[in-house]
């Protein structure tokens, strides 16, 4: 690293974020060389390892042990670094918190040659800012976190279809107390039936759960059915088309029951198409994810979707996830309320809407994820994360404003 | 093979040597990691026994130190499957005004890892089990103006690795050579490799446990390879010593 601060750096882990988080006007540190794992302790459930360690390794090696990350985002090509620096959040967010709830400590390099172990005891204020802070105060070399004790390799899904947008939300509050819980909504749907969504909830099963034959063997994976991948469709075929496709094909798929199914398809559904993420930067996608406010939820989600299905492209799906309570990091994303996250092709037009929802989002109190982002603007920005200030002030304090910079940081003035 | 069978990584640092160490100790091998300045590697070891609960330590290790006796009788136990991992792609230019570095590249992929194997068939074939694995190279297959003091050193590597199966065949241990072609690493950082003939030191790992497992003699690891260096061979010479390969 360059001592002297004259070239910004910034930290890249598995450059899984969508946007411009991950690269700046200076240095890129390519974190994934460090990927040693630490130490873990099997009696607690406590692991230590290097920021690059990927978290597809992790549930490789310790799901058939029995252990499994606490919070998991929709692909599990992330390193331990990224999950930290979003504050990344999973399908259990209203039980579980984000990831930064089940961060003990870590190890932070300050750019200026020292390096500082950061907890809820120790430097505070560097430990809330960099749960959620985007790389932009310090560089995480290694962290320790505690993982969740399963009893089997797969999780009892279960599956209702909600006619409407009130529905859907009046499940989720029902089913406030299952592990997981997610809904697909189906963006065809207008009128009467906007929302129209398949709810899809979801606990870590036990082996009482499995058939008698499959009893002894709680963490055997079944052999990969072709059948189970979404889509067979060939690389070269995956374009904007068969992307809604599988979006499509995913939801028509939730039939309404309860079945077993494993971890990995049900965790990392596009994560079975091999490096999709690609046909996003090829041709041009951007991700939109939003939350608001619990209060507002109900008429901005209406909102939001009403104007989706005006601008016409009904190929789109869009995810909904009710979220838990706000967390302690400065920029930390998740609000108590409802997140949606939807893709869209990178036009003209599409930039419109965009512009459109976050009128919507702003009016109704909501954020959208940094993560995700790559068009926000700063007034946006700034109405929006009620701690801003007091991120900056740390960057102030600690020198970091010359010293850590992304284009994101950039664009949004971090 | 027995599962407890202990694996010796000798260049363990190397980006394929770690990916070898990965791969054996995922199939529940206790791993010996040997390289220079081996203090460093105990992150390694922590790692590699935290992912998967095998026995795994750090010894050090300098293949051009002519003391393969001392190390050997250094290890608590002869391991049963030994990997020569050391090598030194140095600079061709350099190469061929500077002896010193010439010598070090020669020293580093053929005489030392000769004279530790040497060191180890002895003790095997003592024992009367085991496996040696040798990391060669394609371009050992034919001297190219662009590497052939490399080229050669690995030239001598090969033709060792192939006397010495022959000489253990009738012995119960195996010898392996293996062939990467390009390989993305540390050593060609920063070169222009075409993807197509590039493997991954995750690949070369897949096909040295394969070759292990399996009693496999020599290995291309992408098996284009096999096709190019058989068309690079054929070349006459009166032709091949104009071309510019
Ligand atoms: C298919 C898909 C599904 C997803 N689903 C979810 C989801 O359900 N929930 C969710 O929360 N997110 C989700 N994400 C977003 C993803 O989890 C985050 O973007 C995550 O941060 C990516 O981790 P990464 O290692 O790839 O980091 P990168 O994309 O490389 O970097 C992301 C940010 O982390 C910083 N960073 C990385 N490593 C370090 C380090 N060592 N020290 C300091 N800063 C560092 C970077 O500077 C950058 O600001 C999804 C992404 C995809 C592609
Ligand atoms: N990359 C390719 O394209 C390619 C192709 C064909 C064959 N190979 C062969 O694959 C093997 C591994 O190479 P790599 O690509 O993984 O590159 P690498 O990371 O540069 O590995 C070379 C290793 O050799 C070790 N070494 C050098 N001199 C040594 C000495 N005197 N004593 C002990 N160890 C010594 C180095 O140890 P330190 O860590 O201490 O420096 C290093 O770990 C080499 O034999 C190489 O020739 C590579």
């Amino acid at each position: 690293m360059d001592r002297t601060g004259d070239t910004p750096v910034i930290a890249r882990g598995a450059a899984r974020s969508y946007g411009d988080a991950s690269f700046g006007p200076g240095l890129t540190l390519d974190m994934r060389r460090l990927d040693h794992v630490t130490a873990f302790d099997a009696a607690s459930g406590v692991m230590t390892c290097e920021a690059g360690v990927l978290l597809s390794d992790v549930i490789r090696l310790w799901t058939p042990r029995g252990w499994f990350p606490p919070v998991t985002p929709g692909t599990k090509f992330v390193t331990i670094g990224g999950m930290i620096a979003s504050d990344v959040h999973g399908k259990n967010h209203h039980l579980a918190g984000s990831f930064g709830d089940h961060v003990i400590s870590f190890r932070l390099a300050l750019g200026d040659g020292s390096v500082a172990t950061c907890s809820r005891t120790e430097n505070v204020d560097l430990f809330e800012a960099t749960c959620g802070g985007m790389g932009l105060t310090g560089v995480i070399l290694e962290a320790t976190f505690r993982m969740i004790p399963v009893r089997s390799a797969r999780i009892m899904q279960e599956t209702q279809r909600a006619p409407n947008l009130a529905a859907a939300m009046d499940l989720f509050e029902a089913g406030s107390e299952r592990t997981y819980s997610v809904a697909w909504i189906d963006c065809l749907a207008t009128g009467a039936e906007l929302g129209r969504s398949a709810v899809i909830f979801g606990d870590h099963a036990s082996p009482d759960d499995f058939d008698s034959d499959a009893r002894s063997a709680p963490f055997s994976r079944r052999t990969p059915n072709k059948r189970r991948i979404p889509l067979d469709f060939p690389g070269f075929a995956l374009n904007r088309a068969s992307v809604s496709a599988f979006n499509k094909l995913y939801y028509k798929r939730q039939a309404p029951g309860r079945r077993l199914v494993d971890l990995e398809p049900y965790f990392y559904p596009l994560d079975a198409i091999q490096d999709w993420n690609r046909i996003y930067g090829q041709r041009g996608f951007v991700q939109y994810q939003c939350v608001l406010p619990l209060a507002t939820s109900r008429d901005g989600l209406a909102a939001l979707l009403t104007e989706i299905a005006r601008a016409g492209d009904p190929s789109f799906l869009a995810v909904l996830k009710r979220l838990g309570r706000e967390s302690f990091g400065l920029l930390s994303f998740p609000l108590e309320g409802y997140t949606l996250a939807l893709d869209f092709p990178a036009t003209d037009r599409t930039f419109g809407l965009l512009d459109r929802l976050d009128d919507i989002t702003l009016e109704a109190g909501g954020r959208l994820y940094l993560t995700k982002d790559a068009r926000m603007r700063r007034a946006m920005l700034e109405a929006s994360y009620p701690r801003l200030d007091r991120f900056r002030a740390v960057r102030e304090q600690y020198g970091f404003t010359t010293r850590f910079r992304s284009a994101l940081s950039d664009r949004l003035g971090l | 093979m027995v599962t407890n069978q202990s694996v010796l990584i000798l260049g363990a640092r190397s980006d394929i040597g770690r990916a070898i160490a990965h791969t054996f100790a995922g199939h529940g091998r206790p791993i010996v990691l040997a390289a220079r300045r081996a203090a460093d590697l105990n992150v390694d070891v922590a790692d590699i026994s935290a992912r998967y609960q095998v026995a795994a330590s750090a010894i050090e290790f300098d293949v051009i130190d002519g003391g393969a006796t001392r190390f050997f009788d250094s290890l608590p136990e002869l391991p049963d499957v030994v990997v020569m991992v050391a090598g030194l792609l140095g600079d061709q230019a350099v190469n061929e005004v500077d002896q010193d570095a010439a010598m070090r590249v020669m020293a580093t992929n053929y005489t030392g890892p000769a004279c530790y194997l040497l060191e180890v068939a002895r003790r095997m074939e003592a024992r009367g089990s085991g496996a040696i694995v040798g990391i060669s190279s394609v371009a050992g297959d034919r001297g190219r103006r662009s590497n052939f003091v490399y080229g050669s050193a690995k030239a001598g590597f090969t033709a060792f690795l192939s006397g010495l199966r022959n000489r253990l065949a009738a012995q119960n241990i195996q010898v392996v050579t293996i062939k990467p072609g390009f390989v993305a690493t540390r050593m060609t950082a920063g070169m222009k490799l075409p993807p197509a003939l590039t493997a991954a030191p995750q690949e070369v790992a897949d096909a040295t446990w394969r070759a292990v497992t399996k009693g496999s003699d020599v290995v291309y690891v992408r098996s284009v390879w096999r096709l190019i260096m058989w068309i690079i061979r054929s070349i006459p010479e009166r032709l091949f010593k104009r071309l510019s390969l």
